[in-house]
């Protein structure tokens, strides 16, 4: 039983890292893609049949660049940045129930990782450690545009993180529990979070664009100020690991989106399939994923439409709008679901 | 003043009213057009597999013409040189021979003849310029190249072959000798 549980535990760990990675990949030629769409172009079609081996071709171009290190750069710190990034960016789809159990040589076998029961509390403590990444590179780089990206980054990090955790805690209220699949079980069939708590979820996702680093909120990174701003000194695969985190971080966060609002692997109809619990279990983990691709096309349609934010608004934004409204929200939450609880 | 065009937009400052202090209406308005523009057709032309439809007189890459009989009709004046305003353009002349009277149409014919197709800005006056009808630009595109040097095009590519003339008849105007 327990060589089983590690190989079962083995085999999800690879292909979890597989799949962050190779969707990650997708990502950007998917996004540029997009971007060509919106902006009436055609996007990459030039590697492959409609460009679909550009991704490798961009691998291979970084892969082939000279890896420069700045001659007063700190050598360990250079290194470790673009590690740390990688590394906060995939832990957390570890804790992620990704589907029912599948039923396979009589055994259940569960497509979740780490069951904590403390999940969504992990997830919250990763993803503040993800700054680290962005902080210690630009920190190390020992150039001003990069210092300028790190410190945007944190103080970003700082002022979104608050509202995230208070609409998170809505969440929780909710379920009243922390572990993930827990949250996920309570959002059965349809009884989606997103009907009982859509100011929660906005400003959840705004706060997920912060956190990611993605455009209105791309200030650490910034092309026309910053030049890069964090990975300017950066170039061949740390540059590359730097933008994967990026996307592999877009990834995780959508699908934990996708747990605490649209009720992760659920979907209308599911009891009918309680006789076969497989096709039940690939179909649940289907339907996971069309949500997050879902959720990722917005973050990317949202990219390619609204113009950066600048950094006094961003500020602004984060503690006089997204705080008050999630403090708001949340006690009115929990005046609801006390009420709930105590008269019913 | 009574406006050309309805484009006038008067700007003024007035505060914002609370809906458009939100911001989401106007941002989910955005995202609208943009969502309409990934619907929209393409209008890319994908260049070397579709080419853009030219019109009969595009002023391309320049040919050197022969005559009926195979011969080259430059007698080397020079006039083309002089009518460039690339100076893009250089030839020497040589005194054609006895022998070699069945390739050059006129006594004196050009032994070098060089184009440098970065300069030249297919303005066409090389052509208007030229008593002999002997250059043309004609509806073909300048390849592109590697290195600078390959662009100075010499009588090997710009002479028409003997057996497999270009068609220069659409940008052969009135007024213009069409025969010899
Ligand atoms: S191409 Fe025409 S103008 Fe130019 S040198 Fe030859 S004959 Fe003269
Ligand atoms: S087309 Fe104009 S620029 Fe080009 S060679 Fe002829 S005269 Fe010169």
């Amino acid at each position: 039983m327990e060589t089983f549980f590690w190989i079962d535990k083995l085999v999800l760990v690879v292909l979890l890292f597989l799949i962050s990675l190779g969707i990650a990949a997708y990502q950007t030629y998917f996004e540029r893609k997009l971007a060509g769409w919106i902006q009436d172009r055609v996007g990459p079609d030039r590697a492959g049949p409609f460009g679909i081996l550009q991704p490798i071709a961009d691998g291979v171009k970084m892969f082939m660049k000279e890896d420069f290190t700045p001659a007063n750069a700190d050598k360990w710190l250079f290194i470790l940045g673009p590690g740390i990034a990688m590394f906060t960016s995939l832990i957390t789809s570890a804790i992620i129930p990704w589907g029912t159990d599948l039923q396979l040589f009589g055994r259940s076998i569960s497509l979740q990782v780490a069951e904590i029961n403390i999940g969504i509390l992990f997830a919250f403590g990763i993803i503040s450690i993800g700054v680290y990444g962005i902080m210690i590179g630009g920190w190390a780089s020992n150039n001003k545009y990069s210092l300028f990206g790190a410190i945007r980054a944190s103080s970003q990090m700082i002022s979104y993180e608050l509202a995230m955790g208070i609409s998170a805690i809505t969440i929780i209220m909710i379920s009243g529990s922390l572990d993930l699949r827990a949250i996920v079980e309570s959002q059965h069939g349809m009884n989606w979070n997103i009907f009982y708590q859509p100011v929660a979820f906005l400003v959840f996702f705004i706060c997920a664009l912060a956190e990611t680093n993605r455009a209105p909120f791309d200030l650490p990174e910034c092309e026309n100020e910053l030049i890069g701003g964090y990975h300017t000194e950066y170039s061949s695969m740390k540059l590359g690991l730097f933008l994967f985190s990026e996307y592999v971080a877009m990834f995780v966060s959508s699908a934990i989106m996708a747990i605490l609002f649209f009720g992760g692997y659920n979907f209308p109809g599911m009891d009918y399939f309680t006789d076969s619990p497989n096709l039940l279990s690939i179909l649940s983990v289907a339907v996971f994923f069309a949500k997050i691709f879902l959720l990722i096309f917005v973050f990317m349609w949202i990219r390619w439409t609204i113009p950066r934010f600048r950094f006094d608004q961003l500020m602004h934004l984060g503690w006089k709008v997204l705080i008050p409204i999630a403090l708001v929200n949340m006690l009115v939450t929990g005046f609801v679901v006390a009420l709930y609880e105590h008269w019913f | 003043m009574e406006s050309l065009t309805n484009r006038k937009v008067v700007v003024s400052d007035k505060p914002m009213t609370f809906m458009e202090k939100l911001y989401l209406p106007g941002i989910i308005k955005g995202m609208l057009v943009t969502f309409r523009h990934i619907l929209m057709r393409r209008k890319t032309i994908k260049y070397p597999e579709e080419t853009r439809e030219f019109a009969p007189i595009y002023r391309g890459m320049h040919v050197l013409k022969r005559d009926e009989q195979g011969r080259e009709n430059c007698t080397a004046c020079g006039l083309c040189a002089v009518a460039c305003p690339a100076e893009a353009i250089t030839m020497t002349s040589a005194e054609r021979t006895n022998a070699d009277k069945h390739l050059y149409r006129e006594e004196k014919y050009a032994s070098m003849y060089e184009i440098n197709m970065l300069r030249c800005i297919f303005c066409g006056l090389c052509e208007e310029a030229c008593p002999k009808e002997a250059i043309f630009l004609t509806d073909r595109l300048v390849p592109t190249q590697f290195e600078r040097g390959e662009f100075i095009y010499g009588k090997d590519k710009l002479v028409e072959p003997v057996d497999h003339r270009i068609d220069i008849t659409k940008r052969q105007f009135t007024g213009k000798r069409t025969t010899l």
